[in-house]
């Protein structure tokens, strides 16, 4: 997100403290509504702020955050990417899959699913560019085929997974592995965005595509670097999924990419390209698993946490829409 | 008959006054034309004439009653209707249902439509618009939507009309409807109020003119005052030389375009453009001056043809060899085409040199801003930061972000299109000292403008294209309004020629 100042035109407008304070809320919405939410459930509960519990808070964002993550590239880019969980799926079956049935080394493994990821995630990509397929169609079909896919490799049952796969769903030093993932693949991601050309050209193309090809920037390039991208992060949550079950399970993730792309837009990211951060991806990954977390400890059942979860989400986004609202003025 | 005043009316947004003790009386039967620079105020008065911002000071009278419009809803119940710059019409739609769009005539719950016709029909011939009532709005032009949008309003029994930009998107031949029909509008008694940036306008459709700038008051004068003495009251000062062209001895040949064809836009188009020169294209709309530029530049592709620049042969249909060669394109439309309007100003002005200048994937974001503050600077882009939002700073300011992008990639060749649409009076000069200041550094530019006076004031050289063709070169010198549409219309068939449309319009193809 490009921080943008208020300014009347020429002469900037001097701003008291508590001009400042409003807008510091403002803009760290997501964050502040976090911290409350912590506070909050460490007074209701002792239960909430302890060693174990937050470690599992982190375990439970893990997956989601690392699928949003590679979302964020893709809404970034004024597009949508209805298919990571499938991919997910996919590619943690297919590292199950060589293991178990082929015999092929650990290593060589995880490595078929990460390129599954990239090739699954660059045809989307392919059919966004080229066959001018709106994302939203092209990752439909996507997770379909994905999960389709899923389903005929392992005929519909769980294979079990190699040692060095399950590896990502224990401990390094007390640190959960997908914890560990998290942070690396927030980080990579938070480099790509900032520091490369191609995630500078990403911000470019969800900002103004027609601009951008006319500054010179390659859309079709950047429109499958996004997917692409985003099918490898899959695939690394796939890994994690599978790490912590030892196996990769056929409807594995299956409803994950809704709270990918709530984690992003929660994030403040704008559905209409241009904007996102990785830091509020990150955040808005947190509060979900955070919310879930807090209402299972307050012993609220699951399907009362879905209500919840969407009233976030729509609570988020509006408080997010009326502050644009107010920036742009 | 309805009067509408602002007495001593002020805005304030924050610690700006964006309108600062103005008033205006509007009256019946006449044309109160506004006129001022973007950012003058001009929009704020209209939102305070139509309900939409409450004044937070003076206050508003209507025939000499105090009174507050609360709200949208409450204006149009006392007469007044704003007809926008963008239309709010629903283009699927017929034109009846959109004249009575929200208060359907109904029968027992269903949709009357004999009724709806028959007051539709009346509608349009008020203001004598023929057409049919059930054709759909996307298949009227925008000069016919916006004559539906008036009927829509007068159908409400407004009787204060706002006219705000109505001519922006019109051909000649389109306003000259529009102002036949405020003719009549104003025999019959309705007030309007009327901002256009075209001067020529004033004279013709307007009684009034009041000028603001800065959001203040400056003056009211009559319509037939002289364009130099609005000019002065708008900027604020005089414009001694509305087109400083400086130009210098042309040098070696930079862009060479050799039988450039695109089967039915552009006919073999051949021409080279020197070094320090400005070379004007000028032509109808459609005659294909757009589609010259973008084959250039590699925007779009093209039949047969070879494009040089600077001596070497450029790929057809490849942007970002074409930019490496040298040559940078500012677009007609700015605001789609031109910037990024959510992205900073920085990030605008490095977009055409981000993946040059990065190293193994990485961009040079040090040195990248370094450059974007110098360019900035400059080019004298009045903004609060380079870190400030592209959309909230005012056309002229937009236009030379633009050519910022184009002056870091250090291009040799410039081509624009229209470089100064929706820039004001002020800045304007300011991109023509731009465009004087890359010539004098040895490049090339080619301008291809709709304002005529502006492609022969600033041009050395002037090609005329009509229909597809090159039909005509000259030296600016010799280069007369007559003799350019004399070339303009040449290649036109025996049935094109009634459409005359004369060049100052938008070209919207």
């Amino acid at each position: 997100m490009s921080e943008t100042t208020k300014v009347v035109e020429g002469d900037k407008t001097k701003d008291g403290t508590f001009d400042q304070v409003k807008r510091f809320v403002a803009r760290n919405g997501a964050l502040l509504g976090l911290v409350l939410l912590c506070v909050v459930l460490a007074l209701a509960t002792p239960a909430f702020l302890t060693g174990p519990n937050i470690l599992n808070v982190g375990i439970q964002a893990a997956t989601v955050a690392i699928l949003a993550f590679g979302q964020t590239f893709v809404i970034v880019s004024a597009g949508i990417d209805l298919s990571v969980g499938s991919v997910a799926a996919v590619s943690s079956m297919l590292v199950a899959y060589t293991g178990a049935s082929m015999g092929l080394p650990g290593w060589f493994t995880i490595l078929v699913g990460l390129l599954a990821g990239a090739v699954f995630g660059a045809l989307s990509g392919i059919a966004n560019a080229y066959l001018k397929l709106p994302s939203f169609i092209a990752t439909l079909a996507m997770m379909s085929v994905a999960r389709g896919l899923t389903l005929v490799i392992s005929d519909g049952r769980p294979i079990s997974t190699s040692g060095m796969v399950n590896f990502f769903g224990t401990t390094i030093v007390g640190v959960p592995v997908p914890i560990v993932m998290m942070l690396i693949m927030g980080l990579i991601a938070a480099v790509i965005l900032n520091f490369t050309s191609a995630g500078r050209s990403m911000y470019a193309v969800g900002g103004n595509m027609e601009a951008s090809r006319l500054s010179g920037i390659n859309v079709h390039r950047t429109q499958i670097m996004v997917f692409l991208l985003s099918g490898v992060f899959a695939a690394v949550a796939g890994l994690v999924i599978a790490g912590r079950l030892h196996s990769a399970q056929p409807q594995a993730a299956t409803g994950y990419e809704m709270d990918a792309i709530a984690s992003v837009v929660i994030g403040g990211a704008s559905l209409s390209g241009g904007k996102g951060k990785v830091s509020g991806t990150f955040i808005g990954a947190i509060l979900l698993a955070v919310i879930r977390n807090g209402l299972n400890i307050l012993n609220v059942s699951s399907f009362w946490q879905q209500v919840v979860i969407g009233l976030v989400i729509a609570f988020a986004v509006s408080f997010d829409t009326l502050r644009r609202k107010e920036d742009a003025h | 008959m309805t009067q509408l005043s602002l007495v001593g009316v002020s805005k304030i947004f924050g610690n700006a006054k964006v309108v600062d003790t103005v008033s205006i009386t509007v009256e019946p039967g006449k044309v109160h034309v506004l006129l001022g620079e973007n950012g003058a105020g001009k929009s704020t008065v209209i939102k305070m004439m139509s309900g939409i911002y409450q004044p937070d000071e003076g206050h508003i009278e209507i025939d000499g009653k105090q009174l507050v419009i609360p709200n949208v809803d409450a204006a149009r119940k006392l007469g007044i209707a704003v007809i926008h710059q963008e239309l709010n019409m629903v283009p699927g739609l017929s034109i009846m249902e959109n004249l009575f769009l929200g208060d359907l005539p109904t029968k027992a719950g269903f949709v009357d439509r004999a009724t709806m016709k028959r007051r539709a029909r009346a509608a349009l011939e008020r203001i004598g618009l023929n057409e049919d009532v059930s054709t759909p709005m996307n298949a009227l032009g925008v000069a016919r939507q916006q004559m539906v949008e008036i009927a829509k309003a007068l159908m409400q029994d407004a009787s204060i009309l706002i006219l705000d930009e109505p001519t922006a998107s019109l051909t000649r031949k389109e306003c000259d409807q529009l102002f036949t029909i405020m003719d009549e509008l104003k025999a019959k008694g309705v007030a309007m109020v009327f901002i256009s940036h075209h001067l020529d306008e004033i004279a013709r459709v307007g009684d009034v003119v009041t000028v603001l700038r800065d959001g203040k008051y400056v003056g009211t004068i009559p319509a037939s005052s002289p364009e130099s003495e609005l000019v002065r009251m708008m900027v604020g000062r005089n414009i001694d030389n509305q087109y400083p062209r400086t130009a210098g001895k042309p040098g070696e040949v930079m862009l060479s375009v050799q039988g450039l064809t695109r089967h039915g836009a552009i006919n073999d188009v051949s021409f080279d453009v020197k070094a320090g020169e400005v070379v004007g294209l000028a032509g109808l709309v459609g005659a294909g001056r757009t589609e010259v530029l973008r084959a250039i530049f590699g925007a779009d592709t093209y039949d047969s043809g070879t494009i040089m620049v600077d001596g070497t042969v450029v790929p057809k249909g490849n942007i970002a060899k074409t930019i490496d060669a040298g040559v940078g394109l500012v677009p007609e439309d700015r605001r789609n085409q031109g910037l990024i309007m959510e992205a900073s100003v920085a990030e605008n002005l490095g977009l055409a040199t981000m993946i040059p200048t990065s190293k193994a994937g990485f961009v040079d974001r040090v040195g990248q801003r370094r450059r974007e503050q110098d360019t900035a600077k400059k080019l004298n882009i009045r903004m609060a930061g380079i870190d400030q939002r592209t959309g909230s700073l005012s056309g002229g300011n937009q236009q030379k972000i633009v050519f910022g992008k184009w002056s870091m990639a250090h291009v040799k060749v410039l081509l624009l299109d229209e470089p100064t649409r929706g820039v004001d009076v002020g800045a304007r000069v300011e991109i023509y000292e731009l465009i004087n200041r890359v010539t004098a550094q040895g490049g090339a530019v080619v301008m291809a403008s709709s304002d005529l006076p502006e492609v022969l004031g600033m041009s050395d050289r002037v090609l005329v294209m009509s229909n597809g063709h090159l039909s005509g070169a000259m030296p600016a010198a010799e280069a007369t309004q007559e003799k350019v549409m004399s070339l303009a219309v040449s290649h036109m068939r025996e049935a094109d020629e009634p459409e005359m449309e004369s060049v100052k319009e938008s070209s919207n193809e």
